[in-house]
């Protein structure tokens, strides 16, 4: 439970009550959550997409379980597709931290040749991602994965708990979810079942930044402002990578921008942005005027396309 | 378009304009943060009111705006429709309603804001509590064209009930009655006498969501009126938790042991404030140790309070595990096994005083029966009738028995250590939000125990003993072969030295527990016995070897928590039914295939398997003496008892 500080109070005799701020409160509430799954649970994992959230999640796991070491593995689902970068952070942060590192690809849907470009990025998104980290899940025997989706982020994600109960497919049934009372969750399970868990639920993107800058975590350079070649696609800018498809008539140029979600790079759009520090990151964020999740284009190929993939076992 | 006020969606910026401050950062990170919740009946425009909110803060991002705008227009209406920017499943925008509590963050230079919006239709006080429980602040709507419902007398009941004190009513739609000052003050009057009998005292604001007046600006409309816009309300309104300044309590969540020097108990303080030095009471052992470090987020520190998470080192070698409540020596929590709370239901299943429900408090899941409903509120009248039961969105007074007793404040004093939930033992469902009132009449039970602590410590008997006490706690199927183990094992052990003894299902049940049966309850207090003797037992130094079915993982837990998980380990006796059922040594397996023995494990009452036991012995595959050597092994390498020294070819015998 969030509780943020009342000041107007005289503090009761010998009790030190001092000036916390509300980020103050979001960390304890999430190592709170952290610590609760990793008692309770046989086999948790921590699902690590390398973004700024993963980031700070993994921060937050350093300090719930400090001054020993994490006691779950990450996984990443990888697709094939993650910009190269990310990678080459994954494996440099993990080895740096300590942390187990199971990376998981949908080898058969990726030897076939599955693609944004020919399949359609729905199709793709199922195979890639859904799929491949419903089968990772079973595969390790996992029942609690840890995410770190925000309620601000998209309006169907406003109405997640904190532990979202999946059945045996990995489905989630908004209809039908526990209700969730103080900070009590109910983590009962049977075999097969399922929950996956929110720490920064009540995360917003600039909290995020904040800590990022206030721990001084590291992320991806992805996120800071460089000239790159990109392609404008229907009102997106899309990175241009080595086995990026191009169109006929596109030629990519060379624009100073930043990435403000991290994806799939066919599917991640850029934004334009001078932004190279964190810093300069928080105060265009100030500013900003369109929500993060406008340059990820699986969220926007059907109406209410990110509560079906969770109905489908998307995070 | 949009109607009403105008609206400029591109210019959004967490500042705003209502207020320049110098840096918006720091005013961001100042900003103290105040949930609250939404109540009100369907039609009185709850998602309007939080649309226009949102919209208002500029807290609606441009292409959120834009897919309000399209949603609107593909439903046919031609003004966008604000509370389309907070329906966030696709039922609901098609259907019109809120579904379930939707969570959303907004900011204003002031302060920083998570709305818990709970539908006003179907399953409301479910929904209502759910979103209230993690509440400071509450806005009720009340509707000036229709006025007072019975729903918004529930609403006020609801929030009265969960502890908040700090209301705002909007009265909405205002434009609708011309915004008629004496329609106001009549509502406001009715309104007003009824919320002071729950003893609360509200703020009263004329609004209209749909245009906007009063909502974050000041409206022109009613220059009668001159409080504040709900925003102002909102932004203003004193962040009282007077619970958190409570006695410290801390429930201890985890242990951290990342090697043999560092012992820590991780928690989040509940309430209260400690430091280095000084002595917490550990419950439920009851013991008092002091507090060595505390280690925060932010590193070491001297001392800590609510709501910080934390881990702490004490001085002394005492059993602290999850679950267990660290709490202010001087104001000690309740010591509740029998008690009465109001429970809120929100199961399908209407409780049922026959079932043994699993409780989570604080870090703690336990089994607990409802044993009898004293009354339920009735929704109509909001007074105490009688009931026999409670059913969906009923709340009543209850009494409840733990079966192990359990360490708690009134709500009304601490809302984390005194709050519960029930879940459905065979759904999993979230069935009973409880809220604790206190100790239940006793009837004729002793009162006033005080835990006796002679000077003897552990490691004093751990001394003359040469060994650490811990209980074996075999598990298995009639005929697995747990008693041929213990009897094998305890044979080892006495040659070897070591004290020891074994408890045996069958043994207890011809003295201490002939008054039981074998239902799911008789047999969670059979082994709830049989644990208390086992700690009694450790407690004395000795080793113990428990053979019991103990067919409920539930059950084999709470043995865990009653013991001490630090000297306790699950045997799991393991053979295939069928060869349990063509061993048969006591014949009752044939019996209960006659039908002769009602409830037997394996034939007609489950057995649940251990998931991860500290060790598995397979007997239909191995010999007696190779388990009995693996079981020796396992202590020798925990340290519990001496290795065995090789034999001396020379010593007498």
């Amino acid at each position: 439970m969030v509780i943020s500080n009342t000041a107007s109070r005289p503090p009761t005799a010998g009790a030190t009550r001092p000036e916390r701020t509300t980020l103050d409160a979001l960390e304890a509430e999430g190592i709170h959550i952290l610590r609760e799954v990793a008692a309770e649970f046989r086999r948790p994992v921590m699902l690590y997409s390398i973004g700024k959230d993963s980031s700070v999640m993994l921060r937050l796991a350093q300090k719930a379980f400090a001054p020993g070491r994490i006691p779950f593995p990450f996984l990443h689902v990888d697709t094939g597709f993650k910009f190269p970068e990310m990678t080459a952070f994954r494996d440099r942060r993990c080895r740096e931290v300590g942390v187990d590192l199971i990376v998981h690809r949908n080898e058969r849907a990726i030897a076939e040749g599955t693609n944004p470009w020919d399949q359609g990025t729905v199709l793709c998104c199922a195979r890639l991602k859904t799929r491949a980290l419903v089968d990772a899940l079973r595969e390790g025997g996992y029942d609690a994965a840890f995410g770190g989706a925000r309620r601000e982020e998209e309006r169907s994600r406003a109405k997640e708990r904190v532990y979202s109960f999946r059945d045996a497919e990995g489905q989630w049934d908004p209809r039908n979810q526990r209700p969730e009372l103080w900070n009590l969750y109910n983590g009962c399970i049977r075999p097969g079942e399922s929950i996956r868990v929110f720490p920064l639920s009540n995360w917003t993107e600039l909290d995020v930044w904040l800590y990022i800058r206030r721990e001084a975590i590291p992320v991806v350079p992805l996120y800071f402002a460089e000239e790159r070649p990109v392609v404008e696609r229907h009102g997106q800018l899309i990175p241009v990578y080595p086995g990026t498809r191009l169109r006929d008539g596109e030629t990519p140029k060379r624009v100073l921008c930043r990435c403000r979600t991290l994806g799939c790079h066919p599917c991640t759009g850029v934004i334009r942005s001078s932004a190279r520090t964190v810093d300069e990151i928080i105060e265009e964020l100030l500013q900003v005027k369109e929500s993060e999740r406008t340059t990820r284009v699986i969220d926007h190929d059907q109406d209410a396309s990110m509560e079906q993939k969770k109905r489908e076992g998307y995070f | 378009m949009l109607q009403g006020a105008a609206l400029n969606g591109d210019d959004r910026s967490i500042a705003g304009d209502r207020e320049a401050l110098e840096d918006p950062v720091a005013a961001f990170e100042r900003a103290p943060l105040l949930r609250f919740t939404t109540a009100g009946s369907v039609d009185d425009g709850k998602s309007t009111l939080i649309g226009r909110l949102l919209h208002d803060c500029r807290a609606v991002f441009r292409d959120q705006l834009l897919a309000a705008e399209e949603a609107s227009r593909r439903i046919g209406n031609a003004e966008t429709d604000l509370a389309l920017l907070t329906d966030g499943l696709r039922a609901e925008r098609e259907q019109k309603i809120t579904i379930d509590v939707a969570y959303r963050p907004f900011a204003t230079p002031r302060r920083r804001f998570i709305i818990a919006d709970a539908p006003g239709h179907e399953q409301y006080t479910r929904n209502m509590v759910t979103a209230a429980s993690t509440a400071d602040a509450a806005v009720i709507l009340l509707d000036a064209q229709r006025g007072i419902t019975l729903q918004s007398r529930r609403h006020a009941f609801v929030i009265a009930l969960i502890g908040l004190r700090s209301i705002a009513v909007a009265v909405n739609k205002m434009d609708l009655v011309d915004w008629s000052r004496e329609r106001y003050e009549e509502l406001r009057s009715i309104y007003g006498d009824y919320l002071s009998t729950l003893s609360l005292q509200p703020v009263f604001i004329p609004v209209s969501a749909l245009r906007g007046d009063n909502i974050v600006e000041r409206g022109s409309q009613a220059p009668w009126y001159s409080g504040p816009s709900l925003l102002e309300y909102l932004e203003t309104v004193p962040i009282e938790r007077p619970d958190l300044d409570g006695p410290f309590r801390m429930a201890v969540q985890y242990v951290q042991r990342p090697d043999s020097t560092y012992r820590g108990y991780s928690g989040a303080l509940a309430s209260g404030s400690v430091r280095i030095g000084d002595p917490v009471g550990v419950h439920p052992s009851g013991r008092i140790t002091r507090v060595t470090s505390i280690l925060t987020p932010r590193g070491e520190t001297d001392a800590a309070s609510a709501p910080e998470a934390v881990t702490l080192t004490v001085a002394d070698d005492i059993d602290i595990g999850r679950g267990h409540l660290l709490a202010s020596p001087d104001d000690p929590p309740l010591e509740l096994t029998e008690f009465i709370a109001t429970v809120i239901w929100m199961d399908d299943a209407a409780l049922d005083t026959d079932i043994t429900y699993l409780m989570k408090h604080g870090t703690r899941t336990l089994r607990a029966r409802a044993t009898e409903v004293l009354h339920r509120i009735c929704p109509t009248t909001l007074e105490p009738e009688d009931a026999r039961t409670l059913e969906m969105n009923d709340i009543g007074k209850v009494r409840i028995r733990a079966l192990q007793p359990i360490y708690a404040d009134p709500y009304a004093d601490n809302r984390q250590t005194g709050s519960f939930i029930l879940i459905d033992p065979g759904t999993h469902q979230t069935a009973g939000a409880g809220l604790i009132e206190g100790a239940a009449p006793r009837r004729g039970e002793a009162t006033h125990l005080v835990r006796h602590q002679g000077r003897v410590t552990n490691a004093m008997r751990q001394r003359l003993f040469g060994q650490k006490p811990i209980t074996l706690w075999c598990t298995g199927l009639s005929g697995s072969g747990k008693s041929t183990l213990a009897a094998a094992l305890e044979e080892t052990l006495i040659a070897a030295g070591n004290a020891c003894v074994v408890l045996d299902g069958d043994t207890l049940r011809y003295g201490l527990n002939r008054d039981l049966g074998f239902s799911p309850e008789d047999r969670a207090e059979n082994i709830r016995r049989a644990a208390e003797v086992a700690a009694l037992f450790n407690d004395a130094g000795l080793i113990v070897i428990a053979s019991f079915i103990s067919p409920y993982a539930a059950d084999r837990e709470n043995a865990r928590q009653i013991i001490g998980s630090e000297r306790f380990a699950e045997v799991f006796v393991d053979a295939p039914r069928e060869v349990c059922e063509q061993r048969d040594p006591k014949g009752h397996y044939a019996k209960a295939r006659a039908g002769l023995i009602p409830e037997f494990t394996g034939v007609s009452a489950p057995y649940e398997p251990p998931l991860e036991p500290d060790l598995r012995l397979a007997t239909d595959r191995s010999a007696v003496a190779e388990l009995t050597a693996t079981l020796m092994r396992f202590l020798t390498e925990n340290g519990y008892i001496a290795p065995e020294v090789e034999e001396d070819p020379n010593a007498p015998c």
